[in-house]
């Protein structure tokens, strides 16, 4: 019976500690879930496993031999076998092509393909584990299911004794979840050890043997599916007190400012990633959207920014109906944008901290006029808005990559609170800044209420939406599943729900 | 993100940066505007001095101390003539801006490109075609010099941007990769252009080979030493025109909103599109605008120096822009700067092919190695153990489909 | 009007995309309209010139009768079928005979215009076996230039640089060559030991020029389209400074004997077909033998699947244990290998000294092969031979003296390549990480 142990793992990124001494223990014949929020610690984990980072302390031990891994093709020797949430393969290459690649069977002596006996291989495990696929299929012609059957495939191909799913449900739709947990069942039966990572509770419990919950880095304790449930496994999980404070009076909502009415949303696979959601957001309040990474987050908020078209259902903006409106058109509707990725779209690294903050509004007075650019009125803004937002910078003329993250930001939320708005939707509005600049944009986003605009707040920091929200929706699976009061829920409820449990 | 300090201190200019900061209102990093290049240029001409050297035959033939002697002796003397014969005299200087003008056009038009994240390799079909329109409109309508210039010029515009902005258009509209599509308009234009010096419009009478007539003296760009009344000063208005077709780039490029928008589309385009601005009309309008100033640069040279089209008029002055317009960072400055050093090469090369015996296009593979130091800084650091700045990396991305 | 005429038993028709749809229309009307080019203007012209004749073998070639047609009828029949396919393409389309249809289409169009020129030339007659021996041997540098850029394309390193590596490899193999054969030697395959050595400098020459493309943009991670433009500019530039240097004074290290054609027993003893595609020197049969090659290599091979594979997606390549470093460098520099052979034909294959700049842009029209050809061996071995075709018949066109500008002619291949990066003639997809430095985690 085949054994893998982790013993003590720590490894620290520059500024955050990725695991903290974790300890896990896997063998044959059993599921192991690993339990997680986004930023937990599980995939450095699992990347650690597999060789494509180093652990700073702590030892990998299989069969009771301590193991070094300087790549994954050490790990692979040593029977570690892992799927990757985004899938390896070769989307022109057929099945067969994807499961050999690096261990191909060649006959004669000029390395020529069998591809026959490798497609008899494949075929065979095929039967074995009652994982169907057509050999000859190529990959980007198959549904994302049965590409995740090649890739379980690959790994049994090199003769892994020990499975790591990471997120593997994620991609799957509810049907291809049953099917895939019945191959994890035949795949334990055959006598592999599997470790699932996941932040489904519904689906460690259905699932596996034992379940461990790792939070900030840190194993925080295990549990059989038994002997807990999904209020405990949500408690372990993210029911730790709620560390940020925001000190706000109660709301006073308004006129609806934004109306949302039945929207659907394709994602660039055009897949519908947002499923017919309606919701408004009043004049003076703050709306949270909590939910997983992954939801149909993104698609909305790209949805209401112009950024992506709509499918159909309409958006009213102050009842002008903006449902096809372009980015710029939605910025004259005093609309503030803070996106979710300040590096990708929020600002243009090499320009100034001037020159980011009259990014989207550079085109009109005062910053221009006809074509000509006034700098001079640009700078003079930009100094104030600087002094006005804390930004920590020598000056206005220097680019904004050098610039910590947290003041990034603040030039973002300078440059999209800078001006009179009456909307405001923020995405991830505190994602990976320093403890003082999330309070300073907290307390910028509640004064944003106080002054009558309304708020659609978009953050998979549970902490955060808990913290602002005037009123709390719950995205799953491009749907709004629950909406809660701010103040009156707890954590582990919200967290139920993020889980798709209803 | 890690939690590292704002890196400041890198980036505090020193008192002459700070002072050319002020004297061009642009911040930049002068260490990698002006020191990598500056040295870049020096191990270029090193290297070349090698070449000359290791390329002298006599020594490969019999080595011996003073063969060795000899070609050091022909290198130096080789040297010396690039510098008489770029600045030496009035004749040096006039000649070397002679050959700045279309160098500068032609570079501004890649820099443009550069600037909004295109490569533009087709400056040299862009030339052709613009040059084309201008021997066109030199040669079709008879008008005061006042009216006629001007038209001129509006004709090379026109047709070297119709000629880039296709190029624009079908990156914009289909994703063409336009280097791919430029390579092809290149190939495209220099068999228009004999098909044209073939027709008996633009065929010159009496002639079967493809040149074209001489362009009428009310279309040409006016000498501007003329008063000097010698025939060697080839000096016209062309440089002129440059320079000021440099600043109006320099403007736009860091004074207009279309600037703003090239450059941000340039360095970012996804927050480009955020921000509101329309990216793929700008993709269009960049390369339409670049080809037009590859067009000045091919007007420059038929109205300005030769009065009349041959096959090969661009002179591969279109492919030299590319590495002038890295050397010069794509900055309207360090290209004007660049422009006149490429200008001042050719310049100095005729003179050294004639002083020395030493052929020309040794100054093609001088500005060839220019561009390689400057596109891997990690050479510079190597060789000259200086910072360098940030690397140019990535400006294309496959064929982008 | 396409379902109703889709008849059941057709299921290719049902499952047309809009833009499939929106082709098959395009397709269609570009038909009607070569048909009535045809029919207009070709059969009016040539319905009163009689008969025309294409010499099917030269007076050194093994004998074949010559194809005499009438001009009148053949551009008729011609014109009809044009109409048809037309037709058909817009009725109900020709599914996945599409291509092929529209080969067989184009290449009836320019039979029609090769019929009316030549009808109404005062000769009546021209060489059909010279041009079409002239389409193979002007397509071979075309296809090794291509041939070099799918090597490194196919693991995602762009080379512009082929160009260059073409200009280096004809002047390094005349000039090692040259000196080598100033005594009488043995021969080998026809020619002298001293040009094998010339041969083989170039490929070496090539595989230098790779290896500076594949370090720049690998290990320096230089834009590689700026080291492939640069990297040709330099070798223009040194070739050109060399030439003026060394063999302008030196005439003797600027000739050198050139490859002969091979006569193959049987195969060049074949009517027509033996002297248009077997009676060649070494560079047009390696250029065949390189195809077969690179195919087999890539795409029946452990090493083509990994190769293919780094081009593609090279994390996963790398997460399987495929070296993505190396597998990038040797293919790269296998490719400089290739062109430098290309090098060759322009010197030691063509006219046995160097000229400035000789081979005029022909590396492009090889990366634009590659393209066209889909970044396959065989594909770009076939828009070698469009590019190689479109060149011959200019040549020929110029003896028929039509007045038709040959330069028109000439842009055909630019046009098509445009086409085709544009999607409008099928789409071409380049390896996904193509131009893409791989940065380890």
């Amino acid at each position: 019976m085949a054994t893998l142990e982790l013993k003590g793992i720590t490894k620290r990124f520059p500024g955050v500690l990725a695991n903290d001494q974790v300890d896990l223990k896997v063998s044959s014949g059993e599921i192991l879930g690993l339990l997680g929020e986004n930023g937990a610690g599980k995939t450095t984990l699992m990347n650690i496993l597999y060789g494509l980072y180093n652990a700073d302390e702590g030892e990998i031990i299989i069969d009771g031999e301590v193991k070094t891994f300087n790549g994954p093709g050490d790990a692979i020797a040593a029977g570690i076998g892992m799927v990757h949430q985004h899938f390896m393969l070769v989307p022109v290459f057929s099945v067969t092509e994807n499961v050999v690649l690096g261990v191909e069977p060649t006959k004669g002596a000029g390395g020529f393909l069998d591809i026959a006996k490798a497609k008899q291989d494949v075929r065979q495990i095929s039967k074995e584990y009652g994982l169907e696929v057509d050999p000859d299929a190529i990959i980007e012609d198959i549904p994302v299911g049965i590409q995740q059957r090649v890739e379980i495939i690959k790994v049994l191909f090199r003769h892994a004794e020990f499975l790591i799913f990471d997120e593997p449900t994620a991609v799957l739709t509810p049907q291809e979840v049953e099917e895939f947990f019945g191959i994890l069942n035949g795949l334990k039966d055959s006598g592999k050890a599997i470790i699932f990572i996941t932040h489904k509770l519904k689906e460690v419990l259905e699932v596996c043997d034992r379940i461990a919950v790792l939070r900030r880095g840190a194993m925080v304790g295990e549990a059989t599916p038994e002997a807990t449930n999904e209020e405990g496994l949500a408690e372990m999980m993210v029911g730790r007190p709620v560390e940020l404070v925001v000190d706000k009076a109660k709301s006073t909502p308004g006129d609806p400012v934004l109306e949302v009415t039945d929207l659907i949303v394709l994602d660039d696979r055009d897949h519908p990633a947002v499923e017919g959601i309606s919701f408004t957001v009043h004049a003076g309040e703050i709306v949270g959207v909590a939910g997983v990474q992954g939801n149909g987050q993104t698609e909305l908020v790209e949805s209401l920014t112009g950024l992506r078209s709509v499918a159909s259902g309409s958006v009213m903006i102050r009842g002008t109906d903006v449902t096809h409106a372009t980015p710029r058109q939605i910025h004259e509707h005093s609309v503030a944008h803070v996106p979710e990725d300040r590096q990708r779209s929020g600002l243009v690294m090499p320009f100034t901290i001037t020159e980011n903050i009259v990014l989207d509004g550079y085109y009109d007075e005062p910053y221009s006029a006809g074509i000509k650019m006034d700098w001079k009125a640009a700078r003079k803004k930009a100094e104030e808005l600087v002094e006005q937002y804390d930004v920590r910078t020598p000056g206005t003329e220097i680019p904004a990559s050098s610039l910590s993250g947290g003041n990034q930001q603040k030039v973002i939320v300078a440059r999209e609170f800078g001006r009179d708005v009456k909307l405001v939707i923020a995405s991830q509005p505190t994602r990976g800044i320093d403890v003082g600049s999330i309070e300073y944009i907290h307390e910028r986003i509640v004064e944003e209420r106080d002054e009558g605009s309304a708020l659609l707040i978009v953050s998979t920091e549970l902490d955060e939406v808990m913290a602002l929200s005037d009123r709390i929706l719950v995205m799953f699976d491009g749907r709004i599943v629950a909406e809660y009061e701010g103040g009156t829920v707890t954590a582990a409820e919200i967290g139920l729900s993020m889980a798709g449990a209803s | 993100m890690s939690g590292r300090p704002p890196e400041t201190e890198d980036k505090e200019q020193s008192g002459f940066g700070a002072f050319l900061d002020d004297l061009t209102g642009v911040n930049v990093d002068w260490r990698a505007a002006v020191l990598v290049p500056a040295l870049a240029v020096l191990a270029a001409l090193v290297v070349s001095v090698i070449i000359i050297i290791v390329s002298d035959i006599d020594l490969w033939r019999e080595f011996s101390l003073s063969a060795l002697g000899d070609s050091l002796a022909q290198a130096r003397s080789a040297m010396w003539a690039l510098l008489v014969g770029s600045f030496g005299s009035l004749t040096a200087t006039s000649e070397t801006l002679v050959f700045s003008a279309p160098l500068i056009l032609a570079g501004l038009s890649v820099a443009i490109g550069f600037k909004a994240g295109l490569f533009n390799i087709g400056a040299e079909g862009q030339m052709l075609i613009g040059g084309m329109a201008a021997v066109l409109v030199g040669i079709k309508f008879s008008l005061p010099i006042v009216f006629h210039l001007p038209l001129v010029v509006i004709g090379a515009i026109v047709g070297g941007g119709i000629w880039g902005g296709i190029a624009g258009l079908l990156r914009a509209r289909t994703g063409a990769h336009e280097v791919i599509t430029t390579i092809m308009l290149n190939s495209i234009a220099g068999l228009a252009v004999i098909w044209m010096l073939n027709t008996t419009f633009f065929q010159a009478p009496g002639r079967n080979d493809p040149v074209s007539r001489d362009v009428l003296g009310s279309a040409r760009l006016p000498r501007l030493l003329g008063f000097l009344d010698r025939t060697d000063l080839r000096l016209h208005l062309g440089i002129v025109l440059a320079l000021v077709v440099a600043y109006i780039v320099y403007w736009i490029l860091f004074k207009s909103t279309l600037g703003f928008e090239f450059r941000a589309v340039g360095f970012n385009p996804d927050a480009a599109s955020y921000a509101g601005m329309r990216v793929t009309w700008l993709y269009t309008s960049v390369m339409a605008l670049s080809g037009a100033l590859a067009g000045l640069a091919g007007m420059s040279q038929i109205n300005g120096v030769l009065y009349r089209a041959t096959p090969g008029f661009a002179a591969g002055i279109g492919f030299d822009a590319i590495s002038l317009a890295l050397l010069g960072r794509s900055h309207p400055a360090g290209v004007v700067a660049a422009g006149f050093l490429f200008g001042a090469l050719r310049a100095g090369g005729l003179e050294m092919q004639v002083a020395t015996d030493i052929p020309i296009d040794l100054i093609s593979v001088i500005q060839a190695l220019v561009v390689v130091f400057i596109a891997a800084p990690a050479l510079i650091r190597a060789i000259f153990r200086v910072k360098t700045g940030e690397e140019i990396g990535q400006l294309t991305k496959g064929w982008g489909t | 009007m396409t379902a109703a005429t889709a008849a059941p038993g057709t299921p290719e028709v049902l499952i047309r995309t809009p833009a499939e749809i929106r082709r098959s229309r395009y397709l269609g009307f570009t038909y009607l309209f070569l048909a009535a080019l045809v029919l207009l203007l070709f059969y009016r012209w040539s319905v009163d010139l009689g008969n025309f004749t294409f010499k099917l073998a030269r007076p050194t070639d093994p004998s074949a009768p010559d194809l005499t047609l009438s001009a009148g009828r053949t551009t008729l029949i011609v014109g009809a079928v044009l109409a048809v396919l037309g037709g058909i393409q817009l009725s109900r389309g020709f599914g996945k005979a599409t291509n092929i249809v529209l080969g067989v289409g184009l290449t009836l169009f320019i039979f029609a215009f090769l019929a009316w020129a030549t009808a109404q030339s005062s000769l009546g007659q021209f060489s059909f076996v010279g041009m079409m021996n002239q389409t193979i041997v002007r397509s071979a540098p075309i296809t090794l230039g291509a041939l070099a850029g799918v090597m490194s394309e196919r693991v995602a390193v762009i080379n512009i640089a082929i160009e260059g590596q073409l200009l280096a490899g004809a002047f390094v193999a005349v000039v090692v060559a040259s000196p080598l054969t100033q005594t009488d030697q043995a021969l080998i395959l026809g020619a002298p030991l001293g040009n094998w050595i010339g041969v083989g400098a170039a490929i070496l020459t090539g595989m230098l020029l790779a290896w500076v493309l594949a370090v720049l943009a690998i290990r320096y991670v230089v834009d590689q389209i700026i080291v492939g433009v640069v990297i040709t500019i330099f070798v223009g530039g040194m070739t050109a400074f060399l030439a003026l240097r060394w063999l302008a004074d030196n005439p003797q290290l600027n000739q050198a004997p050139i490859f002969k054609a091979i006569e193959i027993p049987l195969l060049t003893k074949i009517p027509f077909f033996g002297p248009v595609l077997f009676k060649h020197n070494i560079f047009v049969l390696g250029s065949f033998v390189f195809v077969a090659l690179l195919t087999i290599l890539l795409f029946r091979t452990r090493w083509g699947l990994r190769a293919r594979a780094v081009g593609e997606h090279p994390a996963a390549a790398d997460t399987l244990g495929v070296n993505v470093y190396r597998t990038r460098y040797l293919n790269v520099i296998l490719g400089g290998a290739i062109a430098g052979f290309g090098g060759a034909f322009f010197t030691l294959g063509s006219v046995g000294r160097f000229d400035e700049n000789m081979t005029n842009g022909r590396g492009f029209i090889g990366l634009a092969a590659m393209i066209f050809g889909r970044w396959h061996p065989i594909g770009a071995m076939a828009a070698g031979l469009v590019f190689g075709f479109a060149d011959a018949m200019a040549q020929t066109l110029g003896i028929l003296q039509t007045g038709v500008p040959s330069e028109f002619l000439g842009m055909a291949p630019f046009i098509a390549t445009i086409l085709v990066v544009a999607g409008l003639v099928g789409k071409a997809r380049p390896p996904a990480a193509d131009g893409q430095p791989y940065i380890k985690q």
